[in-house]
């Protein structure tokens, strides 16, 4: 019980931050650099989209099921152990199942969406925000779930997929806060430090929450949606 | 009914949704805290390390209240969870169809 209070102290109220950075809230020059620096991610998204629902029309069933989890787990915004709270992404499954660039499309448009009609995020730093949850954040899964599915753990691979690129996305946040705003002293090193650790204690357990319930549809594709997986060779024929 | 052959996941369903309850619960329950939306912190945090910056474009939509925003927020979640239902289903109705018209194993 003591103990239960020496953390319940330790991790009392912070300043967290969103994932989205507000609208406005980027310096012009660099929510122009964000958005430079997305389009070219996002077009090559939009490409393998148009190739894949041609070549397979069956899949897209579940692009539809990627693109809406996303939905659902980024307006879910949770109560986190720093007595704030923040969503998770959603990004993690469909970077598995079509890779990343698909995300970067099915994520800006999740993105759009919360930017013009919840005033959540924004359209000037829209830019970024795609960068930071629908191409890093992808990309982490991707790459995490590529290493770890050969280890013979194929839901620990999705797992920790899902919970990197919740983590990934928001240390990604917190740099370009950190770029744009630098600390008087100790310039970015300073800032990153400050919007980092406010991340990283909020974040954790939505990063955790975010991988369980990927890991509860991956479950139900691997029941129900075999022939989807093999089609992406996602699940070998004997698994 | 038939027997469901399909291999039973190995991590029983029920864990998963509890561990995402439990996360949720457990903060609210036993941390003091405030529980405030990110995005005001986010702006108050930028407006201590620089206090003379001015955001240079408005939200291109103004919503009236709290209530409406929560409103706009459950909507998206239920368009989202719809289709997430909506897919499962169909795959799961598709799976039973499949079972069904199996030959009777000898």
């Amino acid at each position: 019980m003591a103990g239960l209070i020496c953390l319940t102290i330790l991790l009392s109220p912070s300043p967290a931050l969103a994932m989205h950075i507000a609208e406005g809230f980027l310096p012009v020059p660099w929510a122009v650099f964000w958005w430079l620096v997305s389009l070219p991610f996002f077009l090559v998204g939009l490409r393998s989209l148009s190739r894949i629902t041609k070549e397979h029309p069956d899949l897209k069933l579940l692009l539809a099921l990627a693109g809406a989890f996303t939905f659902v787990v980024s307006a879910l915004k949770i109560p986190s152990v720093t007595g704030s709270s923040s969503h998770p992404t959603g990004t993690g499954l469909g970077a598995i199942l079509f890779g990343p660039s698909m995300m970067a499309v099915l994520g800006g448009i999740v993105l759009l969406f919360q930017a013009l009609l919840l005033a959540h995020g924004g359209l000037t730093t829209l830019g970024a925000n795609i960068f930071s949850m629908a191409i890093v954040g992808p990309t982490v899964a991707w790459w995490t779930f590529k290493i770890l599915r050969s280890s013979g753990f194929p839901r620990l691979a999705v797992f920790a997929a899902a919970a990197l690129a919740d983590l990934a996305t928001y240390l990604v946040t917190a740099a370009q806060l950190s770029l744009a705003f630098p600390s008087a002293r100790g310039g970015f090193t300073a800032s990153f430090v400050k919007f980092g650790s406010i991340y990283a204690f909020t974040q954790v357990p939505l990063a955790i929450t975010e991988g369980l319930l990927t890991v509860l549809v991956w479950n139900w594709l691997q029941t129900y949606g075999k022939p989807e997986l093999t089609i992406l060779q996602l699940i070998q024929q004997d698994d | 009914m038939t027997k469901n052959s399909s291999k039973r996941p190995t991590l029983p369903y029920w864990l998963l949704v509890m561990g995402v309850i439990g996360l949720g619960v457990v903060p609210v329950i036993f941390v003091r805290g405030q529980f405030i939306g990110s995005d005001q912190q986010g702006t108050e945090a930028i407006e201590q390390i620089q206090p003379s910056y001015k955001p240079w474009f408005k939200s291109v939509i103004v919503l009236p209240s709290k209530e409406i925003e929560s409103l706009m927020f459950s909507t998206q979640a239920a368009l989202g969870a719809g289709v997430v239902g909506y897919v499962i289903g169909h795959y799961r109705g598709r799976s039973l169809v499949q079972e069904r018209n199996k030959p009777p194993t000898p």
